[in-house]
């Protein structure tokens, strides 16, 4: 017997086996079969330690499928504690749909996600969202492109408005929050009320992302306990320095990686 | 009065409010999150609030974008 990974799961053949010999026992309705990281059309004799990945064009693989080849992505004990986890998002423009993407994409169980807008054409430069769903409601869309992703995923959406009166209600139970507003008026609110009632709740926002200045202007702070702040703090969004997909996506980058830091136990910075 | 703002030493002539303090320093209020003495203040509620000689503020100024 020789041991291979098939479909990042072990498995053990007879010596011998082919590669269609494999896709005859096992998944007779792949067409596309990749060896140690190459397609490949011929037959092939498998040998100890390959790396075997069938694919049958235009199936969805099952949860438990998915769980497997996304775990071998990931390193031990890793994928467990963040597909436990729950993350708060308010906001859905370009941090917000970017950060669930990266959060669903890592494997994030459970996202709540909250934002009163709707998807407007000029969104398009730099949110996560498709020319077809324009006029939605940004939540609705984010979570419709979510389950393309990764249809596991657990989405709760709010459509709505976001004040210190409903704040905790909407985002109950999160591990982290994220502050992913436009407005600074709206940053500073949800800034301000989630420390003061969920002080015990790690909070990663943004401020300073607009224009094209330099990438590595962009950081990530530790401000006070729990609390993290992205951005150069200092480029407004204002007529002349628009938000542009790049700069939002580096910030966007940040605030995810530093909620997996958190839920991993690591410090942000 | 003496206030360390940011971690640096600030002096004023007067005692001050921190609505007075954010006029002084030009920031609004709308748009500020602070620690005063390391307890996170609801800005727009305690624009009132006198501030004391010593007192430890850390001021976060959002700029817009997202």
């Amino acid at each position: 017997m020789i041991k291979i990974q098939f479909n990042e799961v072990p498995l053990e053949i007879p010596n011998g086996t082919s590669l269609h010999q494999l896709r005859a026992k096992q998944q007779p309705g792949a067409d596309i079969l990749i060896i140690n990281g190459f397609p490949t059309v011929e037959d092939y004799l498998l040998k100890n330690a390959d790396q075997v990945i069938m694919i049958q064009r235009g199936v969805i693989p099952d949860a438990d499928q998915l769980e497997a080849l996304m775990m071998a992505r990931h390193t031990p004990g890793v994928h467990a504690r963040i597909a436990q986890s729950r993350v708060g998002i308010a906001g859905a423009g370009g941090l917000g749909s970017n950060i669930a993407i990266a959060l669903a994409r890592v494997g994030v169980g459970q996202l709540v996600i909250a934002d009163f807008d709707l998807v407007e054409p000029s969104n398009l430069n730099r949110q996560q969202y498709f020319i077809d769903q324009i006029g939605l409601p940004k939540v609705m869309a984010l979570k419709e492109n979510l389950q393309r992703i990764n249809p596991y995923v657990k989405t709760e959406i709010f459509t709505g408005r976001i004040n210190p009166q409903n704040l905790m209600q909407v985002f109950a139970g999160v591990d982290v929050m994220v502050e992913a507003f436009d407005a600074p008026e709206q940053k500073a609110m949800l800034t301000a009320s989630h420390l003061q009632m969920a002080p015990d709740c790690p909070l990663v926002a943004a401020s300073g992302m607009a224009g094209y200045a330099a990438s590595n202007s962009i950081q990530t702070q530790k401000i006070c306990k729990n609390f993290y702040l992205i951005g150069d703090q200092i480029t407004a969004a204002q007529p002349g320095q628009g938000l542009m997909a790049p700069r939002v996506s580096i910030a966007a980058g940040h605030q995810a990686n530093a909620v997996l830091r958190i839920l991993l136990g690591e410090q942000p910075e | 009065m003496n206030l360390q703002v940011n971690g640096k030493n600030y002096q004023s002539d007067t005692d001050l409010t921190l609505g007075q303090l954010f006029k002084q320093l030009d920031l609004s209020p709308e748009r500020v999150v602070i620690e005063l003495n390391q307890k996170i203040l609801q800005t727009t509620d305690n624009l009132d609030t006198e501030l004391r000689e010593g007192d430890q503020l850390e001021i976060i100024q959002f700029v817009g974008g997202g």
